[in-house]
């Protein structure tokens, strides 16, 4: 990752993620989850839960948490860290929110 | 059957718990009786003690049938609902009732219970004032508290105190009138009586202590109470629960000896030989009970004495109180004024709101009163009846059974030291010897068989923790005391008080549900989540809005999730019956989409497994055009209905069970339920159907059909229980749809039928939706009613457009991958 390559890419509106839930951006290869809380705070996470790769945009988000739908590890949506005693971390994005258009820092 | 048998007649007057107990005693001994009964109420023997529950919407009136039709009938007793005796002729040996039928006994049980008394002002004979002693009353509030307005209770007792609970529990304004300085001043002193006045204004209940009732006012209704220092209070209703009288005026015109009640000795036979009585309505040792404890006393010394010659006599003991009002915990027992020569042992916790006291005299525990903190009740209701020199742990005797004998706080452990002859179960005078004897010589292994057999905790429930823990110590490593735990991290509360407060409270929305039972995280997690959710779908069905992001994903995109993240997708086969258009189509469907895998699956139907997220709405409108809808093969609701060829093919078939089976997941489809529930049909009893194996089954025979349920076959394998059998195809459907219900309503989430049947017990479950035929149409309306709701495709639904955002990304980035 080259931190200098940062651009803020427009990729919706607000109101196509429901609230305590996620939808998907594909780039490339990749499918990054960006979550929305009960209170309107975005999140974005690589789709990709560290345990065994179940998809995080399918889980149920519950006070600034995921969890993955496969095996319920819970993941931090701020730091994209496991909670509890199992270890591991999902790669995180930037992601804000201008008026009612999201964007995604890449 | 031997010819020659002359059975004696035994008549009983009326049909309450005592009667009922003193039958059940008697016929485990006897059967020298043809029994014949006459009940002025137009019901079965229903348990009083839980009418409070009922009022507060804890439980139904189907929870609390103790005898359901079925066992009338199996006894072969004659019931006469709805009627009354009028006259008994003692000189002839005959009783007549009301609408004119003669019965003959050789022997004949008064037991005509007691009569709410009604306090004599002007005005009480309203409509809008009752009384609270059946079910009538019962629903009478109900109805009443449906319109709102503010109720007011005479008489802070027992019994007025739960109605106030209830009542304010379904929504109305609560006043409490009490004629004496504090609640309850008959069980509780003045302390613990003034904690219980302030937990019951902390809820909204307005309680007015030394208030006499001059008159209710009103001229076609109730519409107020006015009191003698004048003030006036404003009432939609009136409920006195001021006291019971018993009911003598029948034993008095027969000429039988009355006095408070009708006088028996300590047999439990009045003046005429040929004549016992048990119940509220008789004087025994010149006392009159209202507690279900003396009065199941009553009953099996009667039974005795019924059955032949016997030694059994009735003798006075102390009875322990119990409030029921969750969340009010107290408890008191004996004598508990202050005198001479007594001894008060006190101790006060501001903080917890706990109060603890025991009264001694000569060194021994006298009395007990309790409130907050009552886990220590039975330990002192044993020393009392015991009668033992506490001297020795005088200093310690407060802090609770815990703290002696080495400090354990092993609850266990405080079970093991109880001796044999300590009673566990109140309400049935079981002790722990009893208990551990059913269980050691029966080879009892679950609750349900221990109240089944010993009927401990079968009455008010509130021993079951003592019980478990009796199970825990007999059968060790092989009885796991289940843990009063919350459901989750995020709440104290268990699934049964959930579910109850959700109907009790009105809670209709998970954020309601949190706040109300006071969730220690704002959203919840992944595990309460779907239940609350799955909980308020099932309690207020069209009214309740499904909320997607509490569902599992598999139920938020009707298809299962694979390992790889692609999902399966199962079309409903009804019955397991499919065409060669439907099977075209599926080939077709498979190759369109490059589905690797199609499977034959054990639910005979086939499942389309590695099927991409984003081509789930264009599979399911494909399978849609052909008239094929979700399978909810990944849902805690309705599976499949597997079935055999039945009549249609095979030699030995014995009814149409393909179309029985189709008939039934037809009706079934679309319920969501605590856990997922498989059904099957077989022809015979040969069983290709493996009905004996699944959730509920059915099996053909000649003369009809055998409904059997809670089997499982997955990591925990056991064979299905008969519910019973039926007739008709009609019987079938109510049954089954009406069993369905009644799981809906009260299992657990993800507790499969087996583990709830085992919770709540067999027997009661057949009570409540095979034997008793207007509770299983009751059941069976319920569910019909909800499945309005229910039976709409989520596929169509999708396809049409519903969730839409679910089933694509939201943007897809044409940027080079940054190496």
């Amino acid at each position: 990752m080259n931190m200098q390559t940062k651009t803020w890419i427009e990729v919706g509106a607000l109101n196509d993620i429901p609230r305590q839930g996620a939808r998907c951006v594909k780039n490339g290869e990749m499918t990054i989850a960006i979550f929305r809380t009960t209170d309107d705070r975005l999140f974005a996470l690589e789709d990709k839960c560290p345990h065994k790769n179940g998809p995080l945009s399918d889980g149920i988000v519950h006070d600034g948490c995921v969890t993955c739908p496969l095996h319920n590890w819970v993941i931090s949506l701020e730091t994209g860290a496991a909670q509890g005693a199992d270890e591991g971390v999902s790669l995180t994005f930037p992601v804000k929110l201008v008026g009612e258009t999201v964007f995604l820092g890449l | 059957m031997t010819e020659h048998t002359h059975k004696q007649k035994l008549v009983i007057v009326g049909n309450g718990m005592a009667p009922g107990r003193m039958l059940e005693h008697l016929f485990e001994v006897s059967d020298q009786y043809e029994v014949t009964i006459f009940n002025a109420e137009p019901r079965v023997n229903y348990d009083r003690i839980m009418l409070s529950p009922v009022l507060s919407g804890e439980k139904t009136y189907a929870d609390i049938i103790i005898h359901g039709e079925g066992w009338y009938a199996e006894h072969g007793i004659t019931l006469h609902q709805g009627d009354k005796i009028t006259e008994i002729r003692r000189h002839e040996r005959k009783v007549i009732s009301e609408t004119g039928i003669v019965a003959e006994y050789d022997k004949l049980v008064i037991a005509t219970g007691s009569t709410p008394f009604i306090i004599p002002v002007p005005g009480s004979d309203l409509p809008g004032v009752l009384a609270y002693r059946d079910l009538d009353d019962t629903d009478g509030m109900i109805k009443a508290a449906e319109k709102g307005g503010r109720a007011v209770v005479i008489g802070g007792g027992l019994l007025g105190l739960e109605a106030a609970a209830g009542l304010k529990l379904r929504g109305m304004e609560v006043t409490v009138i009490h004629l004496m300085s504090t609640l309850m001043e008959r069980q509780l002193d003045t302390a613990a009586g003034y904690l219980l006045q302030k937990e019951l204004e902390s809820r909204g209940i307005e309680v007015l202590c030394e208030a006499n009732t001059k008159q209710i006012l009103g001229s076609d209704k109730v519409e107020g109470v006015e009191l003698a220092d004048g003030r006036v209070i404003d009432a939609s209703l009136v409920v006195m629960a001021v006291g019971i009288r018993p009911n003598t005026q029948l034993a008095k015109e027969a000429g039988l000896e009355v006095n408070r009640g009708i006088v028996t000795d300590a047999t439990m036979k009045t003046s005429d030989p040929n004549i016992y009585s048990v119940g509220e309505c008789v004087e025994v040792g010149g006392m009159v009970y209202g507690l279900v404890a003396p009065l199941y006393r009553m009953a099996k010394v009667a039974a005795e004495h019924l059955a032949g010659a016997s030694e059994a006599a009735f003798a006075h003991a102390e009875t322990p109180t119990k409030l029921k009002v969750t969340g009010c915990d107290l408890y008191s027992v004996g004598d508990f004024a202050e005198g001479e020569g007594r001894e008060d042992i006190v101790l006060r916790d501001a903080m917890r709101g706990t109060y603890k006291r025991v009264i001694l005299k000569d060194n021994k525990v006298i009395g007990a009163v309790l409130y907050g903190d009552v886990a220590d009740g039975a330990w002192y209701n044993q020393m009392l009846i015991s009668g033992e020199d506490v001297s020795e742990m005088r200093e310690t005797l407060i802090f609770g059974q815990a703290y002696q004998g080495g400090g354990t706080v092993d609850p266990l452990a405080a079970v093991a030291a109880l001796p044999d002859d300590a009673e566990i179960c109140g309400c049935n005078g079981i002790t722990k010897g009893m208990v551990v004897a059913a269980i050691k010589d029966k080879g009892l292994t679950t609750l349900a068989e221990v109240r089944a057999h010993t009927k401990a905790s079968a009455s008010c429930g509130t021993c079951t923790g003592l019980v478990e823990g009796v199970m825990g110590v007999t059968l060790g490593d092989d009885f796991k005391i289940p843990e009063a735990q919350g459901i989750c991290g995020c709440t104290t509360h268990g699934h049964g008080y959930i579910r109850r407060m959700i109907k009790a409270k009105g809670l209709k929305s998970i954020p309601a549900v949190m706040q109300e039972l006071e969730w220690s995280t704002p959203e919840g997690c992944a595990k309460c989540r779907p239940a609350l959710n799955y909980y308020l779908v099932a309690d207020w069905p069209g009214e309740y809005v499904d909320d997607q992001q509490s569902r599992f994903i598999n139920e938020r995109v009707h298809a299962n999730i694979q390992k790889d993240g692609t999902y399966s997708v199962v079309p409903r086969m009804f019955g397991g019956i499919t065409t060669p258009d439907e099977l075209r189509l599926i080939a077709d469907v498979a190759d369109r989409y490059n589905i690797p895998t199609v499977k034959v699956t054990g639910g005979q139907r086939i499942d389309l497994l590695g099927v991409k997220k984003e081509d789930l709405i264009p599979v399911w409108a494909d399978l849609n055009a052909a008239g094929m809808v979700s399978g909810a093969a990944y849902a805690k609701g309705l599976r499949t209905v597997k079935t055999c060829v039945g009549t249609d093919w095979c030699r030995f078939g014995t009814q149409d069970s393909t179309g029985l089976g189709i008939k039934l997941e037809k009706a079934l489809w679309g319920a969501w339920s605590p856990a997922k529930l498989k059904l099957a049909v077989t022809g015979c009893p040969r069983n290709c159907a493996e009905a004996t194996c699944k959730d509920i089954g059915i099996i053909c025979v000649d003369s009809g059909y055998e409904i059997v349920y809670g089997g499982a076959a997955g990591l925990h394998i056991q064979g299905t229980t008969v519910l019973g059998k039926v007739a008709t195809e009609d019987e079938v459907m109510e049954t089954v749809c009406a069993l369905t219900q009644y799981y809906r309503e009260t299992g657990f989430y993800l507790e499969r039928i087996y583990k709830w049947a085992d919770r709540i017990g067999y027997d009661h479950i057949r009570e409540v939706v095979y034997d008793n035929l207007e509770a299983r149409k009751e059941y069976a309306d319920r569910f019909a009613f909800s499945q309005i709701f229910a039976q709409i495709d989520p596929w169509a639904e999708r396809v049409a457009g519903v969730e839409a955002h679910e089933f694509k990304p939201m943007a897809t980035l044409n940027l080079e991958a940054a190496e």
